[in-house]
């Protein structure tokens, strides 16, 4: 049985290519970089001599999109001893995916779809992960999705599967507060409740990030600075976790590193005051 | 409803768009599903749009979107990286503009360069190696980056042009068809048309590594003297280009 990987705590970023010359040549006062593992699993080239260049200077994380860990048919073992090999050479704070699934047979849409919460998708969840942490020889972490349609047939809350997937396989969680808020608004559940019903000891990583907002939804576009309410479900997830590691994700409208890095100032100063009423308690 | 039948529905959703799908998937409004399928279908158009920038300058968006389009209909994705998508978009513009050789290999250039830039690493061919080289039973190895085929088109000056940003010259049939080849030096990536001989050279490498029979295959093509010396100079520039990366030879 594993256990989740140890407590990591400091402030970080999704390194981007945008950023790749920041990184190379100045010392950018991070505590971690999280890269996205397939854009590095590939068999040589710039990219992986870049991500050991940067390893030199920093903890790196990897962070998948690919894995689909709720495939009915299994996982893609290609894909998991490609994962290994990365992981192997880059000794990373942490390995992480989503709750979701993106791959049914020989079709994989590369997008984080939901999964409904029943028994029969715990089940097979559970096995998947059982499974990448044998091949992986360590523990990960899964990230809550954001999610646009809810199924009448989910007996479970999101944050009830998490809590039981979290407790039979050991893994860890990544707690994406911007997912928590949009998946709140999107489906009308409290995500306060939701950070409470999560099992906070199994918390690793938190993501923050950017939102757009339609009439209709909000959806996870990662292209612009977090908003005021996704930072006040920041300040309450830190009073309830302590110290855990926090990284701002920008995936797209990728501005200057001097402004993520004011973004993520913000966090810093949200975490500490915040964790000193989790330690109070 | 079970999760394989449930993965199923979202599957057709996404390819085709089956509202019996839909109608299973999600009771009363489809916005949700909307974004999954937008979403799934947006990012397979920036894919395309990014792996073939040049292509996409070549025809113009309307046509570039056309034919992508035409592609994710036909070409759901497979792979776990996003990365080889793109693979087969040559055979979808050759099926729809089969008149346009320099598009072909336009979308041949561009996908080549971007496979040599994530091809394993490779070490160059030092004067160590090459001092005990016993020619008779030697095999060259070509780098893993290099990609290589028969072109009919002034595609490489095309491809310069429209990559520099200069005057891009009209499209025209070579005099003679030659070859073209991509591979990576370092982590520079490389373009460079060569002559019908070169092309066969490289070409009879794949079958057969050993440098005696590239010098056969020379011999043929230039006669005993000039086949000789061309693989002597072929084998030369590739060496210190980067493309033939070892050399083994058997005592």
């Amino acid at each position: 049985m594993f256990t989740p990987p140890p407590t990591f705590s400091g402030y970080g970023l999704g390194l981007r290519k945008e950023h790749y010359r920041d990184f190379l040549d100045t010392d950018v006062p991070v505590d971690f970089v999280e890269v996205i593992s397939e854009n590095f699993m590939v068999d040589g080239g710039q990219p992986r001599q870049i991500l050991r260049q940067v390893r030199e200077r920093h903890p790196v994380a990897l962070h998948g999109v690919s894995m689909s860990i709720g495939s009915f048919d299994g996982l893609d073992r290609d894909y998991l001893h490609r994962l290994r090999a990365l992981a192997d050479e880059i000794q990373p704070l942490f390995v992480s995916d989503h709750l979701s699934w993106s791959r049914l047979g020989r079709f994989n849409s590369h997008d984080l779809l939901p999964l409904p919460y029943t028994e029969e998708a715990l089940d097979l969840v559970c096995r998947n992960i059982d499974m990448a942490q044998d091949v992986l020889g360590r523990s990960m972490l899964f990230e809550n999705p954001s999610t646009y349609v809810s199924f009448v047939d989910s007996p479970m809350t999101e944050w009830e599967f998490l809590d039981h997937m979290s407790k039979r396989t050991g893994c860890g969680l990544l707690l994406d507060v911007n997912n928590v808020y949009v998946s709140s608004r999107n489906h009308g559940f409290d995500a306060h409740a939701f950070l409470r019903g999560i099992p906070a000891d199994r918390v690793r990583q938190i993501h923050l990030a950017g939102h757009t907002e339609t009439p209709e939804v909000l959806i996870d576009t990662h292209d612009q600075p977090v908003c005021v309410d996704v930072w006040s479900l920041y300040a309450d997830a830190m009073s309830l976790l302590g110290p855990v590691a926090t990284m701002i994700e920008r995936d797209d409208a990728i501005p200057p590193l001097p402004e993520v890095l004011d973004e993520l100032a913000i966090a810093r100063d949200i975490g500490r005051r915040n964790m000193r009423l989790a330690e109070a308690a | 409803m079970n999760l394989a039948r449930w993965q199923q529905d979202f599957r057709d959703w996404l390819t085709v768009a089956s509202n019996d799908a839909s109608h299973r998937l999600v009771h009363g409004s489809t916005t949700g599903l909307d974004i999954y399928q937008n979403n799934y279908r947006a990012q397979l158009m920036s894919v395309l749009e990014a792996s073939y920038p040049q292509v996409l300058a070549r025809l113009g968006a309307v046509l570039f979107r056309d034919a992508a389009i035409n592609h994710i209909d036909r070409h759901p994705p497979h792979a776990w990286t996003l990365d080889v998508y793109g693979e087969n978009f040559e055979d979808t513009l050759r099926s729809l503009l089969p008149h346009n050789p320099d598009v072909h290999e336009l979308a041949w250039v561009e996908w080549s360069l971007a496979q040599s830039f994530v091809a394993a690493d490779a070490d160059d061919v030092s004067n160590d190696d090459l001092a005990s080289v016993d020619w008779e039973t030697a095999e060259l190895q070509l780098a893993p980056s290099l990609h290589l085929r028969r072109v009919t088109t002034n595609v490489e000056a095309i491809w310069s042009a429209l990559y520099d940003d200069t005057e891009v010259p009209e499209s025209e049939m070579l005099d003679a068809s030659g070859g073209l080849i991509t591979w990576r030096q370092g982590t520079s990536c490389r373009l460079r048309q060569t002559d019908a001989t070169e092309y066969a050279a490289l070409q009879s490498l794949h079958e057969d590594a050993h440098f005696a029979s590239l010098c056969d295959v020379l011999v043929e093509h230039l006669g005993e003297d000039a086949g000789i010396a061309r693989a002597g100079e072929l084998l030369a520039n590739w060496i210190s280009a980067g493309i033939v990366i070892g050399i083994e030879s058997h005592h």
